[in-house]
């Protein structure tokens, strides 16, 4: 599979003027004009030396895609799913989000403070954190504005337009528990009011059940520590709850009995619905996938086999089934899932596929382990309108073209 | 030979030892790490404002003066007439909510006003936040919940009045209903 490279509007002119030529004439002028294939000979140079950080290939580019704005340190970056192998996101590919761009820490001067209503305020360096019992978990990461577009007539024309503020990473840290019980919590706490070390001092308001389950205070990312982009040297990982309630830079937890109703958590990351109430605290990501090879912007390059590729996750567990359909959600085969799955992890899946070289439509449906089915557009529509903007886990659809190339819906 | 009575009475009493002890062992810190923070330190960092006001520091600004903080600190991002431009807009929109257009701003959309003094306190003016102080933090409010129509232009923003003002959309959020679609099982 190609990746197509963006054309001027000569050079698609050219190509089917080209394409046409060769239709006319048959086969065997067709061949003479495919391009000499070039093959490296056998080595006969020494390469170079070990180098103390690994850098990737020069030849390969798959990068974030961000976008054009007035004040950059507000702004986001997608990650290039349509490029990835695996379940894993490479951390210079994870996607970023920030709200007062990215600070620079001195993890020896950095400091997270505990307090409110627990028996014993603390201060606790990232050395004390890193020393006490460790947990390292496959998590994904989702922005709830993750395909916004898909909301709208203008949807997104590649995987990473529409679904790239999603990446995976391993994550390693201390438990939130761990470190609520060193402070000893009121029992009169319900909410733990999170804050990170940016300009913005970005903050929110998690519910207390959650801090005792699986919430990380994570500094480990992919075997590294956390990237600046992603927190460093603290951030909270919260499984299956929003991007943006994962806070980074983490600096405080303040524990509370009502929840902060900042600016977060009120006026942004709410879901407005059709009659106009909004929903709050819709902290799930729900079940959701999509297929990122072949999809939007690639190429098939000739009729044939193609392995059919793609991500699914949810927030509320394991991915037990990912459905695929080639021919337009008419009829549905069952995708292979990569072990192992996960629990709120992107997890993989692969379904061996012969095209024939007719125009069609290909589709995903995943289905977590609590029997929840990712929904249509319409579905979602249907029940909540057209002004939710966040939270949209709707079937993603990719055209492909008679002549191989692959298009959003 | 015990009653049933006593035993259970018995039975109660070794039970509340049991929970008391296991209270006891949750609460005490395990690994002994950190230290208390300093009065100082924790007054400094615990910026947190809660709806009901606790948090607040002293202070009191009316829009009057709050006309002047806006006009040198927001203007260029919100525009002179809190209309937005390269920021949001922080006025209008009241009535858009269930329309094809909403339009979400300070009065048509935020239920608390003691969050637009949080926010503004952590994290404005954009490019230096912290700058402004108790007196103009609750000036500029009070500009903003007075260009709304929420307030009157002399009405004083202090910690004890500002908890109180009714925000628009304060009834106008609801609990998160999902899934909605899809099936499978509540959270």
């Amino acid at each position: 599979m190609r990746q197509k490279p963006t054309e001027t509007p000569s050079e698609t002119a050219s190509r089917r003027k080209f394409l046409s030529l060769g239709a006319a004439v048959g086969g065997a002028l067709t061949a003479c004009a495919e391009p000499q294939e070039v093959v490296e000979e056998a080595p006969k140079r020494l390469g170079r030396a070990p180098d103390k950080y690994g850098e990737r290939s020069p030849f390969e580019r798959s990068s974030r895609l961000g976008s054009a704005s007035k004040n950059p340190e507000t702004g986001s970056t997608r990650s290039p799913l349509q490029d990835s192998h695996g379940i894993i996101t490479p951390s210079s590919l994870h996607f970023e989000r920030h709200h007062a761009g990215v600070p620079e820490i001195d993890p020896a001067k950095h400091r997270l403070m505990i307090h409110g209503m627990v028996e014993r305020p603390l201060v606790l360096t990232v050395d004390e954190i890193k020393s006490l019992p460790s947990v390292s978990r496959v998590h994904f990461i989702e922005c709830s504005g993750n395909s916004r577009s898909e909301w709208t007539d203008k949807k997104g024309r590649t995987a990473q337009h529409s679904h790239g503020l999603a990446s995976c990473s391993e994550w390693t840290g201390v438990l939130l528990s761990v470190l609520l019980d060193e402070a000893g919590v009121n029992p009169e706490a319900n909410w733990l009011i999170a804050e990170g070390a940016d300009a913005c001092k970005m903050h929110r308001s998690l519910p207390l059940d959650k801090c005792r389950d699986d919430v990380i205070v994570a500094y480990g990312q992919n075997g590294e520590a956390i990237r600046p982009e992603q927190g460093y040297p603290l951030r909270l990982v919260v499984p299956g709850f929003e991007g943006n309630i994962n806070v980074k830079w983490l600096r405080r937890l303040m524990l509370s009995g009502q929840p902060a109703m900042g600016r977060e958590e009120t006026s942004k990351y709410s879901d407005l619905l059709a009659d106009g109430k909004a929903r709050q605290f819709s902290f799930t990501m729900e079940a959701k996938s999509v297929i990122t090879r072949p999809s939007g912007g690639q190429e098939l390059a000739r009729e044939g086999f193609h392995e059919i590729a793609g991500l699914a996750w949810s927030g509320r567990g394991v991915i037990e089934r990912v459905e695929v359909s080639t021919d337009d959600g008419n009829t549905w085969q069952d995708a292979d899932l990569q072990e192992p799955r996960h629990r709120i992890a992107f997890t993989r899946f692969r379904l061996p596929w012969t095209w024939d070289g007719a125009e069609t439509v290909i589709l995903s449906r995943a289905t977590d382990d609590t029997g929840y089915i990712q929904p249509t557009e319409q579905a979602l529509i249907a029940a909540r309108g057209h002004n939710s903007d966040y939270h949209n886990n709707c079937i993603k659809a990719w055209k492909i073209g008679a002549d191989g190339n692959v298009t959003h819906v | 030979m015990y009653s049933p009575r006593s035993l259970q009475c018995i039975g109660r009493l070794v039970l509340s030892a049991a929970c008391l002890c296991a209270t006891t062992l949750a609460q005490s810190p395990k690994y002994k790490v950190g230290r208390a923070p300093t009065a100082e330190e924790e007054k400094a960092w615990s910026i947190t404002v809660l709806p009901d006001g606790a948090g607040l520091p002293a202070g009191k600004g009316t829009a009057v003066e709050g006309k002047d903080v806006y006009d040198r600190r927001c203007a260029e991002c919100h525009g002179n007439e809190l209309q937005g431009g390269d920021s949001s807009a922080l006025i209008g929109g009241q009535g858009t909510l269930a329309t094809p257009k909403p339009l979400k701003t300070v009065g048509s959309y935020w239920p608390h006003a003691t969050t637009i003094w949080d926010y503004t306190n952590r994290a404005m003016p954009f490019d230096t936040p912290g700058v402004l102080t108790n007196d103009q933090l609750y000036a500029v409010v009070a500009f903003i919940l007075f260009k709304n129509g929420i307030i009157k232009e002399t009405d004083e923003m202090n910690r004890e009045t500002l908890p109180g003002v009714k925000m628009p959309n304060a009834g106008g959020f609801v609990k998160d209903g999902r899934p909605d679609v899809g099936g499978g099982a509540r959270d």
